[in-house]
């Protein structure tokens, strides 16, 4: 899985950068998220303007993510997302769990 | 009697890196469909989706001891029905018993079963002989 990530704006920023998360990278992804809060980053970003496809394990990955950054106190938040990985998110009703934001600006604004 | 236009029949080692081929190519099919009067991007996504969930349930429940299991995966598309059935030899599951998402406190699995059944219309999970048939139909209107 590649991902760059960056501090901006007291947020780690996660860059996804795969067009595709699936069962086979998505354990990747959420063990990275999980590395990230653990070593204090409890407030994060993933921007998924690359993400094309996400599955079920995707998505999975992500509330495991958000979650854990939930029972640190911190938060998970998504942008830059895709119209049809976005409606991934409506069909599973995540996008009432998740804030999900256009860009990083949108989310910088709202979420501090 | 119906008329098999193109029919694509993949086998494939039973490991997640093959997921994006076989969803790859219900995307491309989904673009060539002629008949189809709906969203095409949609139905290509979904295709993707529903080929790479049913791939990865064979794939959870083949049989890990044989290193040589296999997962096979056909297409065909007929004149007004695209039919995709997913071959493997594990033990099987009860699909009746997989439960709807709980969407007020979500969890991280157990959403693939349901983006199939959502997305397509009609799901049904048999055994013959020792392999499990996963029949996944969507109709072409």
């Amino acid at each position: 899985m590649n991902i760059i990530q960056q501090q901006l704006n007291g947020f780690s920023v996660l860059y996804i950068k795969e067009e595709r998360i699936d069962a086979h990278n998505s354990n990747d992804l959420k063990q990275y998220i999980v590395e990230r809060i653990e070593a204090g980053e409890i407030n994060l970003v993933v921007q998924l303007q690359e993400v094309k496809f996400v599955d079920s394990s995707g998505l999975g990955a992500l509330l495991a993510g958000y979650k854990h950054a939930a029972a640190k106190s911190g938060k998970l938040a998504l942008s830059n997302m895709q119209r049809q990985v976005l409606s991934m998110f409506e069909l599973t009703r995540l996008n009432r769990v998740f804030e999900i934001y256009t860009d990083l600006d949108d989310a910088f604004t709202n979420e501090s | 009697m119906e008329t098999t236009e193109i029919q694509v029949d993949v086998i494939i080692p039973t490991q997640t890196k093959y997921l994006d081929l076989i969803g790859s190519i219900g995307e491309r099919i989904a673009r060539e469909l002629d008949n189809y009067s709906g969203d095409r991007e949609a139905l290509a996504y979904h295709l993707n989706l529903v080929l790479t969930e049913a791939t990865t349930n064979a794939i959870k429940h083949s049989s890990h001891k044989d290193m040589k299991d296999t997962v096979r995966i056909t297409l065909r598309i007929l004149e007004d029905e695209l039919n995709i059935k997913v071959y493997d030899h594990g033990q099987g599951f009860d699909l009746e018993s997989v439960p709807m998402p709980d969407f007020d406190n979500p969890k991280e699995d157990g959403m693939g079963i349901y983006f199939i059944r959502t997305l397509m219309d009609s799901v049904t999970y048999s055994k013959k002989d020792e392999t499990n048939v996963l029949e996944i139909k969507k109709y072409l209107k």
